[in-house]
């Protein structure tokens, strides 16, 4: 897609962004709450209409060949809720019948892992179950792309693991995936391309390790002062140390990107005592994807 | 899969959710049967219903019982005390009280009709013993016919209600349910066939219909003894064609509504006026004459009219052309409206 826009009103939600989908790779879009990732990926799905831009899907056009891109792609959206009443089978029954070539719907039933639950109503599923069973209506058609929105929001970490075999189970078969998330992990793991988004903006781009390489630092040293504020020490004093790329307040805590941790380390060490301060809460990690997003928009993936 | 699939499988869907919802079956199949049942009784035409006189104890008393023994419409009830009697006058738990007396005294309230009912039978009664004559006067030959009862009046007219009910909310309820859950946005990026989607509700509708149609049918025939003096063929044709059109109704009136509330609302705002104008409980004839022609282009007052031609006068549905022509642009023009305006989104 190239230079897409869409406003809601005067709100631009997507602005301007463009990227492509290599097939067979997982395109990873990844952005904090109101970031614009399901207007994006709605729009590749043919729901909405984009405002600007163009917008292709397996080399063919929304406007002229609606029905052949839905032939060839499984979707699963965000928020869809299926009838309680029916069971897994029918539902399935159901959606395969839109399909003019798919598989057969037994076989999806084991690839999502639902055989023991194939008579059971959905409203008796849990919420891994269901996002799976949603997955199901999605890989019926043997699509060529799958788009999934947020397909882990809300589920524990198995569950999460769980879905993510079905996944990658899609990749190794040669599907090309489109997902969005706010979760790293699972950005790591699916991703094969990351595009980062931020009021309708892409503000990064590139493979998962690529884009952590961009922060220019191995890790994160993180800590906070004992009894007294942390703006106690002052920005310049921190980045004058060896080793420190960047650094930043963050509520009670300091975050500084660094390349050599155990040289930053020793130099705050030094740093504090000769000032008389207490060092409270320190630790260290390798630098990940969220410190990469923290340090480009100053927010949490997440809120919670 | 084939077009044909494709409905069929939308089709089996919108079947089985409908009998897995417990109020649907009672509102389509019990509440009817139960309504039905409640007004023919309430209003049953039960025959002559007889006068219940109140005779005051007083000299030749036992003449007027005697005298009213005679007839068996008149139920006799003896007060020693005036006052009596007429608290129950007053409460018209007797139609009439009469004291002995030459001539006896006859008080009742003439606004009521039963009053006046009671009074020419007290009269009738005492006739004899005052001039003697035994012969009866006229010869009487009771005629009974079925198909003049209320209750032969109220069925069809309650099959025509219920046909639009359960078109209405039948279909109405489904689409804003599958739109409040998302699940519509969820069919947009398969390639079913929008009028796929519309299809299968018709068709489900027509499956209910078949059941609907028969059980309350075979109520009214079998049970309440309503007369069904039509050709089946047109009697299926009347129900199919208003069933097809307010499911239509149902359809544009859930065309642009997001939530179950608005589209509840709505159809109350659509259905009210038709229950009360198109000739359900009682004819829309009593409504001022330059209003009939109005009130017949309202989809229910066709069903029904030519529901009752069919079924009481025993016409066929070719002799009630306009009720037809306007039941079918009713629904040529909803479902044209419906899908001009219907939002996927
Ligand atoms: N139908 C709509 N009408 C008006 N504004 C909308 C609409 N849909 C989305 N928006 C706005 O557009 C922006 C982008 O929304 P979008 O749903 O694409 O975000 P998102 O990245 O998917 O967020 P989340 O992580 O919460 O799902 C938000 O500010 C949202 O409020
Ligand atoms: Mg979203």
């Amino acid at each position: 897609m190239r230079g897409l826009v869409k406003r809601y009103g005067d709100l631009v939600a997507v602005d301007g962004i463009d990227f492509e989908v290599r097939p067979g790779a997982c395109l990873g879009v990844l952005g904090p709450n109101g970031a614009g990732k399901t207007t994006t990926i709605e729009i590749l799905e043919g729901l909405k209409p984009p405002d600007g831009g163009s917008v292709e899907v397996l080399g063919r056009s929304w406007n002229e060949s609606p029905r052949e891109i839905q032939e060839r792609i499984g979707v699963q959206l965000q928020e869809t809720e299926f009838q309680d009443k029916l069971t897994v089978f029918e539902l399935l029954r159901m959606f395969r019948s839109f399909y003019l070539h798919g598989s057969d719907i037994e076989s999806v039933v084991r690839t999502i892992g639902l055989q023991e639950k194939r008579n059971a109503r959905v409203k008796t599923l849990s919420g891994g179950q269901k996002q799976r069973l949603s997955i199901g209506c999605a890989l019926l058609n043997e699509p060529e792309i799958l788009f999934l929105d947020e397909p882990t929001s809300g589920l524990d970490p198995q569950a999460r693991r769980r879905l993510w075999e079905v996944v990658e189970s899609f990749k190794s078969g040669g599907g090309t995936v489109v997902l969005t998330t706010h979760y790293m992990e699972e950005a790591e793991r699916l991703a094969d391309d990351l595009i980062i988004l931020d009021h309708g903006r892409v503000i990064a781009r590139g493979s998962p390790s690529a884009i952590v390489a961009s922060l220019g630092a191995e890790s994160v040293v993180r800590f906070a002062l004992a009894g007294t504020d942390i703006h106690e020490l002052a920005e310049d004093e921190l980045n004058a140390l060896q080793g420190v790329r960047s650094m930043r307040y963050e509520g009670a805590t300091i975050s500084l990107s660094v390349v050599d941790t155990p040289g930053v380390i020793a130099g705050l060490f030094d740093l504090i005592e000769r000032r008389g301060l207490v060092l409270e809460d320190l630790h260290t990690h390798r630098a990940t994807l969220e410190d990469v997003f923290v340090s480009l928009t100053g927010k949490q993936l997440r809120d919670d | 899969m084939t077009r044909l699939q494709e409905i069929r499988e939308l089709t089996r869907v919108r079947v089985l959710l409908f009998f897995r919802e417990p109020e649907a079956i009672f509102w389509v199949f019990v509440f009817p049967i139960v309504l039905a049942a409640v007004l023919g009784f309430a209003f049953r035409s039960g025959g002559i219903e007889p006068s219940t006189v109140a005779v005051v104890q007083g000299e030749g008393l036992a003449r007027l019982t005697e005298a009213f023994e005679q007839d068996e419409y008149l139920e006799v009830e003896i007060f020693e005390v005036r006052e009596e009697a007429f608290d129950k006058l007053r409460k018209a738990a007797v139609d009439l009280v009469i004291e002995p007396g030459d001539p006896p005294r006859v008080s009742f309230d003439p606004d009521r009709s039963e009053a006046a009912t009671a009074r020419l039978r007290v009269e009738r009664a005492l006739m004899p013993a005052a001039d003697g004559a035994t012969e009866p006067l006229v010869q009487l030959e009771p005629v009974t016919e079925t198909g003049s009862r209320y209750i032969d009046f109220l069925f069809p007219g309650l099959l025509g209600m219920n046909l639009m009910g359960t078109g209405m909310w039948g279909v109405g309820f489904a689409i804003a349910d599958v739109r409040r859950r998302k699940f519509l946005r969820r069919l947009m990026v398969t390639p079913m066939r929008r009028s796929s989607f519309f299809i299968s509700f018709i068709m489900s509708r027509l499956v209910f219909l078949v059941l609907e149609i028969v059980v309350l049918a075979g109520f009214g025939r079998w049970i309440l003894g309503v007369p069904f003096r039509g050709d089946v063929i047109s009697f299926m044709i009347v129900c199919v064609l208003g069933g097809v059109t307010f499911a239509g109704l149902g359809i544009l009136v859930a065309s642009r509504v997001r939530t179950i509330e608005g589209v509840s609302g709505l159809m109350n705002l659509v259905m009210m006026p038709m229950w009360l104008a198109s000739g359900v409980f009682f004819s829309y004839e009593k409504f001022p004459d330059v209003l009939h022609p109005v009130l017949r282009l309202l989809p229910l007052t066709a069903l029904n009219d030519s529901l009752r031609a069919v079924m009481i006068d025993g016409d066929s549905i070719l002799q009630h052309g306009s009720e037809f022509a306007v039941l079918a642009c009713w629904c040529a023009v909803t479902f044209l409206v419906a899908l001009k305006i219907f939002r996927w989104e």
